[in-house]
């Protein structure tokens, strides 16, 4: 059985419709990259899982059991973890007092300190500074390690590489590579379609808050992906 | 000189009652950037409730009131957070201003309908004439030195728990991101209406002792709102010890602006406060990121 199942997903904001019937699923291990352009409803799917996108119709499971009507506190507390997108870091709070926020709500499941600075060993160093004094890069670790010290079963990462060197974003997935061998389920949006694809077991395209083409990412081909990325028929 | 000295002593310890009022608005503004208008209110009702349970239990001071009155504030403040402002919190600043707005005339009405407008006082007994003597003929008050120092204990208790808690991270999370903090796992209505209750906590203890310091009528509170806020602002939103350098700075403007005048006191304290607002704008101890 998948550890998440989402299907016949609607999602609105407000009188606007941002995700039409979407049916995905991630079983127990598995990385799913989440591709599409700007706009194309990648971030409300995973708000939707998440609990913070509230008006929404259909069923998200994880582990078997409905989560679509809980609060975003219920639906950390099961044990998926969020990386926004921005990193949406608290400004006036130190490195390691937002490290410790992540594991506000799972504190009997969550890692030690000491874990997290393990893999990023940079973080321990700045542990007392303000996020804010980091570079970009490092916020990012320090909001991929936010989500990883409440011990998810399910990892979701929201646009990652935006805004960042691409030396700084191939650490980055070095690391993730590591939490990934871990066994940890993941769910990545990714703009960079080849860095998705490379990394992915499977991918879905959206397409103006539709799913346009899905597969394990071994068979998609590049023409498959411009096609559902720019919305052109197959073969026109 | 020592009449200057003595102006500046008694404006700190005029200051003290100050930061008390303010430090539940200080702690509600830091926390969910909430102006609660009905703040001074609150503080001449906490008043009243302390009268009316002396005179119930017959207590011998208003101080044993506080053991009923500080749980029964903190549960009003985390009802009335929960189930009338918080659903009014949204992008819309004005309505939860408006709200509160409402609440203060409810609070003012209503213990106009219940007490009269008749003034009252607590009797804080031999505590209020014992004083100490400073050289050079200064003397300080026994009760103003207690209200001094309850008026430090809060704010220190409150900046600790700001900041050496996980209630304490969890609320300054919140205060810089609610969405974020909620991905995070933070309850955030019912943070909020914590944060409110413990906002009431604060204003039971000001209620009891500005109702010994002085009498009360129930029209008070606009007045106290002016004065908590006006600290606030002082000594940079969100910051507790801001807060408390606030208070001491606008009742020491008061105490000298007196010491010319007494139709110069209020006039002073608005005055000096108008120029640090010009100076520093952001209050003297604002929050560190922003």
């Amino acid at each position: 059985m998948s550890l998440l199942e989402v299907s016949h997903l609607n999602a609105f904001y407000g009188d606007m419709q941002a995700l039409f019937d979407i049916d995905i699923a991630a079983s127990h291990g598995e990385v799913i990259a989440l591709i599409g352009a700007n706009g194309a409803g990648k971030s409300t799917l995973i708000g939707s899982i998440a609990g913070t996108v509230g008006s929404k119709t259909g069923i998200i499971t994880f582990d078997g059991e409905p989560i679509a009507r809980l609060r975003p506190w219920d639906v950390v507390a099961r044990g998926i973890a969020v990386v926004p997108e921005g990193r949406r870091l608290f400004p006036s709070l130190t490195v390691e007092e937002n490290l410790l926020m992540g594991a506000y709500a799972r504190h009997k499941e969550a890692l030690p300190l000491k874990e997290i600075y393990a893999i990023f060993p940079q973080l321990e160093r700045k542990r007392k500074n303000l996020s804010t004094a980091l570079s970009g890069g490092e916020q990012h670790m320090v909001a991929i390690g936010r989500a990883l010290i409440s011990n998810p079963r399910l990892l979701m990462c929201d646009e990652l590489s935006l805004g960042l060197a691409p030396v700084i974003v191939q650490d980055i997935y070095t690391i993730l590579q590591r939490i990934r061998s871990l066994g940890l389920t993941m769910l990545i949006v990714e703009q960079n379609v080849s860095r998705a694809l490379a990394f992915a077991d499977r991918a879905y395209c959206l397409q103006e808050g539709r799913i346009s083409l899905e597969g394990r990412t071994s068979e998609i081909t590049h023409e498959q992906v411009s096609n559902a990325y720019f919305g052109l028929k197959a073969g026109a | 000189m020592s009449i200057w000295i003595d102006s500046i002593l008694q404006g700190i310890l005029l200051g003290a009652i100050y930061a008390l009022f303010a430090a539940g608005l200080s702690l509600v503004f830091g926390v969910m950037r909430l102006v609660n208008v009905a703040h001074g209110d609150f503080i001449v009702l906490a008043a009243f409730l302390a009268l009316w349970l002396q005179k119930l239990f017959g207590f011998s001071t208003p101080f044993w009131t506080l053991l009923l009155l500080v749980p029964l504030m903190f549960v009003l403040g985390y009802v009335l957070q929960r189930a009338v402002i918080n659903p009014a919190l949204t992008e819309n600043v004005l309505r939860p201003l408006l709200i509160t707005f409402g609440l203060s005339i409810i609070v003012q009405n209503g213990l106009l309908q219940i007490f009269s407008a008749d003034a009252q006082k607590l009797q804080g007994g031999s505590l209020e004439v014992v004083s100490f003597a400073l050289p050079g003929g200064l003397a300080l008050g026994a009760f103003p030195l207690l209200m001094l120092a309850i008026s430090v204990a809060i704010l220190g208790g409150l900046q600790s728990l700001m900041f050496h808690t996980r209630l304490g991270r969890a609320l300054r999370a919140t205060s810089d991101d609610i969405k974020t903090a909620s991905l995070m796992g933070v309850r955030t209505p019912h943070l909020f209406s914590i944060a409110s209750g413990l906002a009431l906590a604060t204003v039971a203890v000001a209620g009891v002792f500005s109702g010994i310091r002085a009498s009360f009528i129930p029209t008070n509170g606009p007045d106290w709102l002016i004065f908590a806020f006006e600290a606030v602002i002082i000594g940079g939103l969100g910051s507790l010890w801001g807060t408390l350098a606030g208070g001491i700075i606008l009742g020491v403007a008061q105490s000298i602006g007196a010491h010319f005048s007494p139709g110069w006191q209020l006039l002073t304290g608005h005055l000096v406060f108008l120029a640090l607002l010009m100076l520093r704008p952001r209050g003297l101890f604002p929050r560190r990121t922003e």
